[in-house]
């Protein structure tokens, strides 16, 4: 029987549609919820009660707006180029749920174990800007091309001092590959072992260049409903809005998934001598999430100058800095090693 | 030289402002709500509140209004008309007083015309309809409000009397 999944064409489809399930299925169930867990925060801090209609506290607000998309109407701009217009949501959506294929759940918990999976990740998420520009350049529309102007200008700025950070990190493992990463930040300490300590100025760096990132407040200038009106979406109805939101939100989990992997030691315990396991995984990621909903809660969107100015004068001299001092750091064992584990990770 | 303000520059690298902010964010988060459930819950209305329109009648049944035509002289809108005949008994009546509720802007000022508090604005404000048709109310439905909310207005009329 275990040959029938190892070696026949038939069997290793069908081990990989399982393994494209059991990430996809609970992922995008998780999303309904963060949807509402992200819509509550929010108006909780603003003294609202948010969604509490549709299911008990409104739980099922979510499963009702995802309904209502998929049965309206899909309109279509005059003079928009239908095939874009309808390629460009998909491949936001594509590119963000993809980009799970190499994150680790929990030791050996991952579909494709590969050893460049930041790069990979890394190489993913800068095609998802592709989606936003071609959304609004498909739509033949003001508003929609302005925002997507933005949000190029803005993706490519923010990937930049993300990659620099994330090579502060690569440093230290000696390794790309995101379950090794995790394996060097085990220690004897807890979560004092974990790369949030050494790397505590790049975590916030990290945190702010991933809101910028995913377009998520205080950057959310491509979609600036205020000023652009809600930017590269303005046309999109039905269905294909709905698969741009999916994206946004799947590139957000992301990202929470990626700041837990990379500063917050994954699915290893915080506090030694309890077991490791997925459930910390999930806790962290929330937690993440908690962070990017608070965010969204408390900050005035940036101006365009300003939003390049942290990116281009703060965050990539800050963080070039800090993989000059990493790099130095590991190479002549300063900090008693903290900086230099790839013993540890292999 | 310019001169540095340290103290700004390290609040502005240790995120002084952003962690204020949560901590004010999270103050917030668990303050009491200040949602009304709306069409559960509604908020309170002052007795001068102006809404809906409704035609009054004295408690023997005798409907108020005299056909003054005051209230059509003062309707900055114009959104009133009346037409006015002598009754059987000799009485002056009106015999049609129509608003087109899609023209009044709620000035309150055809209640306050009134010499015999016969048209009153009420407390309603739920009285959308699907279509426009239905805004322009006849003299029977502006009696039939006074029928229906003629507790709510008395009442509102007594509370109001000691400031007028």
């Amino acid at each position: 029987m275990a040959e029938f999944f190892t070696n026949t064409y038939l069997g290793m489809l069908l081990v990989i549609v399982a393994q494209f399930l059991a990430v996809m299925v609970p992922l995008l169930v998780a999303l309904a919820f963060l949807m509402y867990a992200d819509r509550k925060i929010w108006a909780a801090v603003q003294m609202r009660k948010g969604p509490n209609v549709v299911g008990a506290f409104g739980l099922l607000q979510s499963f009702a707006d995802f309904l209502k998309y998929i049965v309206k109407e899909v309109v279509f701009p005059a003079g928009a180029d239908r095939a874009v217009f309808l390629l460009a949501p998909m491949i936001s959506l594509v590119m963000a749920l993809i980009a799970w294929a190499v994150v680790p759940f929990n030791d050996g918990w991952v579909v494709a174990d590969i050893n460049v999976a930041i790069l990979y990740i890394f190489a993913i998420s800068s095609l998802e800007v592709y989606g936003v520009i071609m959304g609004g350049w498909a739509s033949n529309s003001k508003y929609p091309f302005l925002g997507s102007l933005r949000s190029a200008a803005q993706m490519i700025s923010y990937e930049v001092s993300i990659g620099l950070i994330i090579i502060g990190v690569i440093i230290s493992t000696g390794s790309m590959n995101l379950t090794n990463i995790v394996r060097a930040q085990d220690g004897d300490m807890g979560l004092f072992s974990w790369y949030w300590l050494p790397h505590l100025p790049m975590l916030f760096l990290f945190f702010i260049s991933a809101l910028a990132e995913t377009n998520r407040p205080p950057f959310d200038l491509p979609e600036a409903e205020s000023e652009l009106v809600a930017g590269y979406q303005v046309e999109y109805s039905s269905t294909p809005f709905l698969l741009f939101m999916i994206g946004a939100l799947t590139a957000v989990v992301l990202m929470c998934a990626l700041v837990t992997l990379l500063f917050f030691g994954g699915w290893l315990s915080p506090i030694p001598g309890l077991p490791d396991g997925i459930l910390w995984m999930v806790a962290k990621m929330v937690f993440v999430f908690f962070l990017f909903a608070m965010v969204k809660a408390i900050t005035p969107r940036y101006r365009y100058d300003q939003l390049m100015r942290l990116g281009w004068k703060v965050f990539l001299p800050m963080s070039l800095f800090w993989v000059v001092f990493v790099a130095f750091a590991a190479k002549f064992d300063w900090f008693w090693g903290t900086f230099a584990r790839w013993t540890v990770g292999g | 030289m310019t001169q540095i303000d340290y103290k700004r520059a390290a609040g502005y690298f240790l995120l002084a402002d952003v962690f204020k902010g949560f901590k004010l964010g999270l103050k917030y988060m668990f303050a009491p709500k200040a949602t009304v459930n709306y069409p559960h819950e509604k908020g309170p209305l002052s007795p001068r509140f102006r809404g809906e329109h409704a035609l009054r009648r004295y408690p023997n049944g005798e409907e108020r209004c005299i056909a003054c035509k005051l209230c059509e002289a003062i309707c900055p809108a114009q959104a009133i008309t009346i037409d006015a005949e002598p009754r059987e008994d000799g009485s002056r009546r009106t015999t049609r007083y129509d608003i087109d509720m899609t023209k009044c802007i709620y000035c309150g000022f055809c209640q306050e015309a009134c010499p015999v508090d016969a048209i009153v604005e009420g407390p309603n404000f739920e009285f959308a309809t699907e279509t426009r048709e239905e805004l322009f109310y006849d003299k029977d439905k502006l009696l039939a409000n006074g029928e229906r909310w003629e507790a709510e207005i008395a009442r509102n009329l007594e509370l109001d009397a000691p400031y007028r």
